[in-house]
């Protein structure tokens, strides 16, 4: 990695599979050797809560599992206003953002007390926070796949495909074999391809 | 999949804190482990379960704290090494027990991992279970990264079998909901063959005689815990400031003083063996500090004691400015972490902290304010405690008394929020909605006109319930006692219960029915579906007109668990023809009030529409719009 240690921000609403995102990159890169700390905010992750996992990749030490404000090298969002948050604590002028672009409405938006703020303001806003971002439709590819929880793997794809994480599709393979589950994997590697395909489709802004 | 019982001696692996807990008591040649289920320490005794049968272990979710240490206590005191693990509430559960098992000892190993939550990420409380090793004569050991937890908790085995008493290791959030590198060491090829030796005894009995032996059996890890790895300096021989600290303090004050470039100023004492203390190195690195920072969470434990070392050998050290939670330096409260660090250690060595530029700053303030929409925590998409609590609030609502909903503890403790319509008044310890409602039944007799009622899990129930139910019977208290039963602990990971058909091993075990215990009290028990509203409601209604105490069931699977094992029940759409939104009357019932995730408010066509990407098709919305514009297909 260019950055000793190399922060990265795997963040996204309870139940969109982040934990299991920053597991699986963590998992890889410590078979290539390297030191990997993650700390993850749950618990009551399932039921509608901002989640937040944070990746802190060393050649040389062990971590701790928590990055400090504006010190996050790589955004992977997996819904827009959590990239916003995450950019507004950890942000700086180098971060790059991989953003999935479907909301996730929380309820108080829902019900009418709050509102979301206008998507294409949004954009900007995390463009402005970023040096580089690439915004994804990877909910609605993976619900394409048949299965809206193959967005964080499609994300996965797309920071490997911008050769923002050294992670390849049979790492992921090795890791979904070892971690989750055999008969996983396919439908993970397709995933992990849609995601590069995706990221060399879209322009970074 | 658990990788813990991986049998590859100096592989490096990925492991969370609590699978590398769990790793080092493989390593240790645990034969037995208990538990009840409370984050952050549910993974223990989880990845030990999966592996159970692999690795010739008996592993159990018992009922609840208490029990799991006395079944650990049973296999340590018959020669066995034993892993109990609980959250910072289960030792409260458990410490009755535990302040009678410091007197007697054990004849094996018993560790106990309580895994504490400072800031109460997933918690009710954020007490500091440290307290506990003191007025226990326990030891107590702290780690600080993923390895160590593994080291240390072999180590404590080894503590325990030599002094043969209960060892603690006190784990965080941040250790044990983290992952990070671990290597893994040998798994032992024998196993210990249980005997309880009944030539001797172990009573409490008297305190005169096994009081002295606790002190001694102290003493004596005392000296096996300063002479460990866990503690120890890096630093300056003379720092300027010298920053003591445990667990989750020791990684961020390390990284802080290589960040701020201050390693030749500052030094860091990290303590590993919290109680008792290393004095020895303590007091050599008191000799050449002026002013110490303690890092650690949540109490000043610590601090405390530190500071009664130094007091004790006074007249040998220098003058020394301590500061941290009680000089107010550190907050008396929640989590540490980089930032705050960062700022306390800048600040009392005059370093300054790097600057980001101006314009980010403002621009990353103009996020967070006007870009971020609060995510309160809700209900899951399809989740029964939805309707359940709206069936009692509308049962409330007809009945007219301001009956008072006595809360417990589990995923339905969110009803204080709006998705469970506020309806709960109270939240405690588990079980204790129970024991208050029981309580307030009886102020009827004092002139009390409202109705008692309370809601209670079907995990809960068994782990602290059925007391507080048994009293309200004998005494004739007017409670309804409603049973929310979605057929698992689902706020830790929906592990079995005492009615589930399985046990943690996964072998088939006899359920021990809710219905079925209530009858046989001979309490009037009812079984509901919740997902039919007005006949839950109703019953509700009926039932808390009646005076004695009654029981509800609550009868639906959680959503979670149920998506896991079948399809959706319902395909669930808006008829846009239907839906006349604002125009209706109810109020955006579906969305404004009911307020599942699943459903959504289209601002542009003033209409609901369903969000396929997160409906659960539980269907019950269908039911609830008054236009019967949201439709339900069997999917």
């Amino acid at each position: 990695m260019e950055k000793d240690p190399y922060n990265v921000v795997v963040t996204g609403v309870g139940g969109q599979g982040n934990v299991l995102a920053s597991q699986l990159i963590g998992a890889i890169l410590v078979d290539k050797g390297l030191k990997v700390t993650i700390g993850e905010t749950y618990g009551a992750s399932q039921r509608g809560g901002s989640v937040m996992s944070h990746v802190r990749i060393s050649e040389k030490r062990q971590y701790g599992p928590l990055i400090p404000p504006r010190c996050a090298d790589l955004v992977l969002a997996l819904e827009p206003s959590e990239a916003a948050r995450v950019l507004g604590e950890f942000g700086n002028p180098a971060t790059i953002s991989v953003v999935n672009t479907r909301p996730v409405y929380p309820v108080d938006v829902i019900s009418g007390d709050l509102t979301y703020p206008d998507i294409d303001r949004l954009f900007e806003k995390i463009k402005s926070l970023s040096a580089k971002t690439y915004f994804l439709p990877a909910t609605d590819r993976a619900l394409e796949l048949g299965s809206p929880i193959l967005a964080n793997i499609i994300l996965m794809g797309a920071a490997a495909g911008a050769g923002l994480l050294p992670i390849t599709e049979d790492d992921l393979a090795k890791a979904i074999t070892e971690r989750v589950s055999a008969a996983k994997v396919d439908i993970n590697r397709t995933a992990f391809r849609v995601g590069a395909d995706l990221v060399n489709d879209v322009p970074a802004g | 999949m658990s990788l813990i019982s991986l049998d590859a001696p100096g592989r490096e692996i990925l492991l969370m804190g609590n699978e590398a807990i769990a790793r080092g008591a493989l390593e240790a040649g645990i034969s037995v482990a208990a538990a009840y289920p409370g984050n952050p320490s549910s993974e223990i005794i989880g990845s030990l379960a999966e592996v159970a049968k692999e690795m010739g272990l008996y592993v159990e979710w018992s009922v609840n704290e208490k029990v799991a240490l006395e079944v650990a206590a049973a296999a340590a005191t018959s020669g066995l090494n034993a892993l109990v693990a609980m959250k910072q509430n289960g030792l409260n559960v458990a410490s009755d027990f535990l302040l009678n098992l410091n007197m007697t000892g054990i004849r094996g190993g018993l560790v106990i991992v309580v895994c504490d939550d400072p800031a109460g990420i997933s918690s009710t409380n954020e007490e500091d279970s440290r307290v506990f090793a003191r007025l226990a004569d326990l030891p107590l050991l702290e780690p600080s990264t993923f390895g160590e937890a593994k080291e240390m908790v072999r180590f404590a085995f080894e503590v325990s079998r030599a002094i043969e008493n209960v060892c603690i290791v006190r784990s965080v959030t941040r250790i044990s909901h983290a992952r990070g590198n671990v290597i893994l060491g040998p798994l032992p090829s024998t196993r210990l063959v249980p005997y309880f030796d009944t030539t001797r005894s172990f009573s409490a009995l008297p305190p005169s005689i096994t009081h002295p032996v606790a002190h001694r059996r102290l003493k004596q890890a005392a000296d096996m815990l300063a002479e460990s790895r866990f503690n120890g300096y890096s630093g300056p021989e003379t720092p300027e400031l010298l920053v003591i600290a445990s667990g989750a303090g020791v990684l961020f004050s390390g990284e802080v003083i290589d960040t701020l470039g201050l390693e030749a100023r500052v030094g860091l004492l990290k303590i590993g063996t919290t109680w008792p203390l290393p004095e020895k190195l303590i007091l050599e690195r008191l000799r050449t500090a002026e002013k110490v920072l303690f890092a650690e969470e949540v109490d000043p434990v610590l601090e405390t004691n530190v500071k009664a070392l130094f007091a004790d050998n006074n007249q040998r050290l220098p003058r020394i400015t301590f500061l941290g939670k009680k000089s107010g330096t550190i907050p008396d409260l929640g989590e540490l972490s980089p930032g705050l660090m960062t700022r306390v250690i800048a600040d009392l060595t005059g370093t300054a902290i790097p600057d980001i530029d101006a314009d980010y700053a403002e621009s990353a303030r103009d996020a967070l304010e006007n870009f971020t929409p609060f995510r309160s925590l809700a209900f899951c998409p399809g989740c029964p405690h939805r309707a359940s609590f709206w069936a009692i609030k509308k049962a409330l609502a007809l009945d007219g008394r301001n009956g008072v909903l006595f809360g417990d503890i589990g995923c339905y403790g969110l009803g204080f929020l709006p998705t469970g319509f506020r309806q709960p008044k109270t939240l405690h310890a588990m079980g204790s909605g129970a024991g208050m409602a029981s309580g307030f039944g009886k102020l009827h007799d004092l002139g009390a006109t409202q109705p008692a009622l309370t809601v209670c899990g079907d995990s809960t129930f068994y782990h602290a319930a059925i007391p507080a139910l048994i009293n309200g019977l004998h005494h004739r208290s007017n409670f309804l006692m409603i049973l929310l039963d979605n057929s698992a602990t689902a706020m830790t990971g929906f592990q079995p219960h005492p009615g589930s058909p399985v046990d943690a091993m996964g072998d088939p075990a006899p359920p021990v029915l809710l219905e079925d215990l209530c009858a046989a009290m001979g309490i009037k028990t009812l079984i509901r579906d919740p997902f039919d509203l007005d006949d839950a409601a109703m019953t509700i209604f009926e039932l808390i007109q009646e005076t004695g105490t009654k029981v509800l069931i609550l009868r639906q699977e959680c959503a979670l668990v149920r998506a896991k094992k079948t399809p959706r029940r319902y395909r669930v759409h808006v008829d846009p023809a239907k839906c006349i939104g604002e125009e209706c009357g109810c109020n955006r019932f579906c969305t404004r009030v009911f307020r599942c995730p699943g459903l959504n408010w289209d601002v542009s066509a003033g209409k609901s529409v369903i969000d396929e990407a997160i409906c659960a098709g539980c269907g019950v919305c269908a039911d609830l719009c008054p236009r019967g514009a949201i439709v339900k297909e069997s999917a």
